[in-house]
């Protein structure tokens, strides 16, 4: 069953965040959107720079299967995206909480988030 | 709709599959991960559960005869032991389903259609069947089906039939099939034989009675895992057979398509002596030159971005719809997209430059010829 990371928020649109205090928080997708896509071949991030706005779509996401919406859980300014997971989008496969993160923001407001044994217990992960 | 399961599905639950519906039948999607599983087939071997397929046979001193008047194509031409692709149609041409046909003995064929048709298909045969010498037998719950698919297929494959009977596989040709013995739960069995892979790769098919499949797939999983042998999903299956370039039944052909559109106009038998269902409107399709010079073409598009297309999506010429995808995922073999498309005849040559509407966004895409990929011999 699909790891479900218990130190992480997420919203309802599978990704997490981690919000560690003053600095930019951190932001992927849930062990458990990564599993339900399949190999993911390609992710197109905000820019750098750009504003992000809780429960719109920011990117994409694609698999060798299908194609998903990427939603910002969070309002606020892109202050970097993980180049490593563009280039090697199986890193989202493989390590979706650590090498396989997506963006930063520099949060001004958080949409509505779920605690991960909320997120766990409505999608059926594994803390 | 009910969920069919094969003799097989508690092997793929014992390996991890997860499923999905194809045809009415609950199918394993992939086992772990199927981009492995797609490399696995195209560098080593991959193993596929297919007895979702349909198994008709077709007996009897009216056989070829009846196979001429119910399919496209001249089943009575076909040479014992051999196979031939062809379509079922209906009156207007459209096409009821794909299928291959073996022919087994001068008065004996069977006919393998797709999963979501075998039941339309069976029906159909044995109704056509009337005024002919012929027994129609559907016996597609009873038969099960396994290929092994890639360059190691042979090879493991041998080490379970008889080394007195080696050569009957080796010489086997490409659509061809032969009776051949094949060590199943102990014992030597006389199996049907197929070598006519729906990958783009060598590989072989297995006809066998439902009771023996989970035996046989245990024994090749077994025998096949020192030479990369692993079970292959369906979304293997689809990427694999995308880059043949090979048409899926409900993505290219339907029943409100036709042949020639599709590229499938030699499979169609006009010369044939006999009357066949379809035949007068192919031949007026045929002669109102579309899917030629007029209509739309099924063709090939190779994406010069990274993103895909996927079904349905709009193909574009300046900004104006000029056709549909029909197929579209990334080549794992190949590194970039490829998609199947119907466009308009006129923008069908490989080289011309074209758009995908990708969720809003023109992307482009060049017309390359087919297949995308072809193994090297």
């Amino acid at each position: 069953m699909s790891k479900v990371a218990a130190e992480l928020k997420y919203s309802v649109e599978h990704e997490w965040i981690a919000a560690d205090g003053a600095g930019p928080s951190t932001i992927g997708v849930s062990a458990v959107a990564a599993d339900a896509l399949g190999d993911i071949v390609y992710v197109d991030l905000p820019d750098v720079g750009s504003t992000v706005t809780a429960g719109e779509t920011c990117g994409e996401i694609e698999s060798t299967k299908s194609v998903s919406d990427l939603y910002s859980p969070v309002t606020g300014e892109v202050t970097e995206v993980n180049t490593a997971a563009v280039d090697d989008p199986a890193l989202i496969n493989s390590d979706p909480y650590g090498a396989g993160w997506l963006f930063k923001v520099a949060v001004e407001s958080e949409g509505p988030l779920l605690t991960a044994a909320e997120y766990a217990a409505a999608n059926g992960g594994e803390l | 709709m009910t969920q069919n399961h094969t003799a097989l599905y508690g092997e793929h639950e014992k390996a991890g599959a997860s499923f999905t519906d194809f045809g009415g039948w609950q199918m394993p999607l992939k086992y772990s991960s199927e981009l492995a599983e797609h490399h696995a087939v195209r560098n080593a071997a991959g193993l596929f559960d297919l007895s979702h397929m349909g198994e008709v046979w077709v007996n009897g001193p009216g056989a070829a005869a009846f196979l001429d008047y119910a399919l496209a194509g001249k089943l009575s031409a076909v040479g014992l032991g051999r196979a031939k692709y062809s379509l079922i149609c209906n009156a207007d041409g459209g096409i009821i389903d794909d299928l291959i046909s073996y022919r087994l003995g001068e008065e004996k064929f069977l006919v393998v259609p797709n999963a979501g048709n075998a039941a339309t298909v069976a029906a159909l045969l044995a109704e056509r069947a009337a005024g002919f010498d012929v027994v129609v037998e559907d016996a597609s719950s009873a038969t099960s089906l396994i290929a092994v698919q890639g360059p190691n297929a042979e090879t493991i494959l041998l080490t379970l039939v008889p080394e007195d009977q080696h050569a009957r596989v080796t010489e086997l040709k490409y659509y061809a099939a032969v009776e051949v013995g094949i060590t199943v739960n102990g014992a030597v069995q006389d199996l049907l034989l197929a070598r006519t892979g729906y990958t783009g790769e060598d590989g072989f098919e297995i006809y066998l009675p439902n009771a023996d499949a989970a035996a046989l797939w245990q024994a090749l999983l077994e025998n096949g895992g020192a030479k990369g042998l692993i079970p292959a999903g369906l979304a293997a299956r689809d990427s694999l057979r995308l880059e043949a370039g090979m048409p899926l039944y409900g993505n290219e052909l339907s029943v409100s398509g036709h042949a020639y559109s599709a590229g499938l106009g030699p499979v169609v038998s006009l010369a044939k002596e006999s009357d066949f269902i379809g035949k007068a409107a192919l031949a007026a399709i045929k002669e109102s030159g579309e899917g030629s010079t007029t209509g739309r073409k099924l063709v090939g598009l190779k994406g010069l971005g990274r993103r895909s297309a996927r079904g349905h999506y709009p193909v574009l010429l300046a900004g104006a719809v000029i056709g549909e995808v029909t197929s579209g995922q990334p080549s794992p073999t190949l590194g970039y997209p490829v998609a199947l498309a119907y466009v308009n005849v006129e923008h069908a040559t490989p080289g011309t430059l074209l758009d995908v509407d990708l969720r809003g966004k023109a992307e482009p895409f060049e017309v390359v010829a087919l297949p995308f990929y072809k193994r090297q011999k």
